[in-house]
């Protein structure tokens, strides 16, 4: 389900905007309308939806516009043109009243410089929302008490925000929006103050409550690398348009044009490509119910394989060599039991290939990739990860 | 050679003229209303015997800084005074000082939040600062005579009209300056415009605030000394008749009286509004 759809949607500052967008729809540039009508550019006739519990990352370097756009989905800047649904409201119909109501109810914002109130301590920080809906004390006491734990605060409550460290900071920021409950938190650049190190823990302490409260989450951020991680989709901009959107493995490996591909060229390709993308179809499979060792040697000779994976009920149960086979044959076995290797290593559909490298290196077979059911969907080999990776690194 | 000349003051004594014809009533009425509030004040404050005002405003320095500095400073400051035989006159600046200072920041508060909140009012506020930081003090005396008649009330009057632009200033430059993210984000919160002034905005202002406060009431300080000149007692009273009389002595001493008030009130203060700012920053 959609959660929040942007349509159209232009954002021009200056003493006429109007004139601006416009121009832009003749596709004059931005920097050409700054010049004769002193209008700047900040959205561009953008459009995008976020479904319902995903986490969406816009990005783009400073300048393309995705701050101003994250502040138009709450209406901290109000949008010249377009429409903004969320939750199925047009957000830009609202009257003042209403929008200070529906921003208590459904959108939360987290900030780069956290935001924080210097005069209040973190419980009182945590509980602001609260307060401004005229919680009573002992309940926001409890709800902010309960976000500052998820944050892993505990103990920091009756602190002010000068006191604890960058990181800290931004708990404190991300807990002030989780008391409030609502189903949309915004996150402007949220993690890009912080240190690497701590900026990584936070990404993943992200993730982690992302799986718990399954939020709608649009996450602002310049640094690829965090999109890649914590986005769900990604929206890349540049001067107020959007360039490219899609999951961050179809951005990488299908650049739309030079600017994404210039973009995207230092990223570590192996974080990204995931199994699926490197696989190989299974040639040939052995059933565990009705082949024998010659049978399965039988299959691996004319598939020009030298070990073969076994399927029982639609699972993958395991792994026969052509040797065991071999030696299966002169015993006079007449099942596959006593040669499959039941303890082979697997790997997921999304596995990153960076992962399975090690996995190859170790084991004399090839890695074989499964769905969620457990079923063999293809195998990694050496040959096709290399491959994969250097195709999609070198364009 | 004749050339015509533009009657500037004819005007504004003509406007003054006009506002006391028909206001004087009701400023008359004010001042005797407000005479009666600062005799009452001084009578107070002559009541008890010297060494319990003594006790009871060194205490008040140091619960307002906690700083046992201050608290020294003030008992001996007191004393001296006292000893000079300025009491009555420091008691007497004092009341004119907390009227003064509380009109003015009374008038002063209100007016900074509406410039910082409103362009419009910023812009026709600023201007009419700056003309009244700049006209020399003594100017204000003349039309507070009319209105308020000789005495106490027309100094009042003199002093807020030159103590209250700072207050005015900072209140604004206090709002303004609260970081832009935390503006966005009391409102990305749902706040409505007083929930964000009160809660955000003058919250994290106060120590600008209380330093606008502070130079009100230096300059409270200096205009009642000038005040003196249209019948204001007090510390400035002395040093008028000091001067009047060439009596160096009296007059340093009165003048030290005033350096001493001055440096009591604005330790009490700065410690005051920094103390706020020491929690913000987690000293």
């Amino acid at each position: 389900m959609e959660k929040i759809v942007v349509e159209d949607v232009y954002k021009v500052f200056g003493p006429s905007p109007e004139k601006g967008i416009e121009m832009m729809k003749q596709g004059v540039s931005k920097a050409d309308i700054l010049e004769k009508t002193k209008n700047t550019v900040g959205v561009a006739g953008v459009s995008f939806s976020v479904k319902e519990g995903e986490i969406l990352v816009i990005m783009g370097l400073s300048g393309s516009g995705k701050s101003t756009l994250v502040r138009c989905l709450n209406r901290l800047i109000n949008p010249t043109s377009g429409k903004i649904y969320v939750a199925d409201t047009d957000v830009t119909a609202l009257g003042p009243e209403e929008l200070r109501q529906f921003r208590l109810k459904h959108l939360s914002m987290v900030f780069q410089n956290f935001a924080l109130f210097p005069h209040r301590t973190v419980l009182d920080n945590v509980g602001y929302g609260l307060e401004i809906q005229n919680v009573e004390a002992a309940k926001r006491r409890e709800r902010a008490m309960e976000a500052i734990i998820q944050v892993g605060l505990k103990g920091n409550e009756d602190s002010f925000p000068a006191q604890l460290s960058g990181g800290m900071q931004q708990r404190v920021g991300l807990a002030r929006a989780l008391a409030l409950d609502s189903d949309i938190m915004l996150m402007d650049e949220a993690f890009s103050a912080l240190d690497p190190l701590i900026r990584s823990d936070m990404q993943d302490e992200l993730l982690q409550l992302q799986d718990k409260m399954q939020k709608t989450i649009v996450f602002i951020s310049h640094d690829l690398d965090e999109a890649l991680k914590i986005g769900d989709r990604i929206v890349l901009m540049k001067d107020g348009f959007i360039v490219q959107s899609g999951t961050a493995e179809e951005i990488l490996t299908n650049p739309a044009d030079e600017y994404v591909a210039k973009f995207v060229q230092d990223v570590d390709m192996a974080k990204v490509i995931s199994a699926e993308s490197v696989m190989l179809k299974p040639k040939e499979m052995a059933y565990y119910e009705t082949d024998g060792p010659k049978s399965a040697l039988r299959k691996m000779r004319h598939s020009h394989i030298s070990g073969i994976f076994v399927r029982k009920d639609r699972k993958l149960l395991g792994y026969v060599s052509a040797e065991d086979a071999s030696e299966a044959i002169k015993r006079g076995d007449h099942t596959l039991e006593k040669i499959t290797q039941t303890d082979i290593e697997t790997v997921r559909l999304d596995t990153p290939a960076v992962e399975i490298i090690p996995l190859l290196a170790r084991s004399n077979y090839p890695i074989p990739v499964l769905d969620e059911a457990h079923r063999l969907k293809g195998v990694v080999i050496r040959g096709s990860l290399l491959a994969g990776l250097a195709e999609r690194g070198t364009e | 050679m004749d050339i015509y000349r533009i009657p500037v003051g004819g005007v504004i004594e003509a406007i003054i003229d006009f506002l006391v014809d028909h206001l004087a009533f009701a400023t008359r009425a004010f001042a005797a209303v407000t005479s009666s509030g600062i005799d009452w004040i001084v009578s107070a404050l002559m009541y008890p015997p010297p060494i319990v005002v003594m006790l009871v405003f060194t205490a008040l320095a140091w619960f307002l800084s906690r700083s046992w500095k201050i608290g020294l400073f003030t008992i001996l400051g007191l004393f001296l005074i006292w000893n000079m035989q300025l009491w009555g006159a420091t008691m007497s600046t004092l009341a004119l000082i907390v009227i003064s200072t509380l009109i003015a920041v009374g008038i002063g508060i209100p007016l900074g939040i509406l410039a910082a909140l409103s362009e419009t009012a910023y812009k026709i506020i600023t201007p009419i600062l700056d003309i009244m930081q700049t006209m020399p003090a003594f100017v204000y005396l003349i039309p507070a005579i009319p209105f308020f008649g000789l005495g106490a009330v027309g100094a009042i009057f003199s002093t807020v009209v030159f103590s209250v632009p700072p207050c005015i200033r900072l209140t604004c430059l206090g709002i303004k300056q609260v970081p832009k993210e935390l503006v966005e984000a009391a409102d990305a919160f749902g706040s409505s415009k007083s929930q964000k002034l009160f809660k955000v905005q003058l919250p994290i202002a106060k120590a600008t605030i209380i330093a606008g406060i502070n130079q009100t009431i230096m300059l409270a300080l200096s205009m009642v000394v000038i005040a003196a000149m249209i019948g204001a007692r007090g510390l400035g009273g002395e040093v008028w008749r000091a001067i009047q009389r060439l009596e160096m002595g009296r007059g340093f001493e009165a003048g030290i009286g005033i350096v001493i008030v001055a440096i009591i009130l604005d330790r009490v203060m700065q410690q005051y509004g920094g103390k706020g700012q020491q929690t913000q920053q987690g000293e």
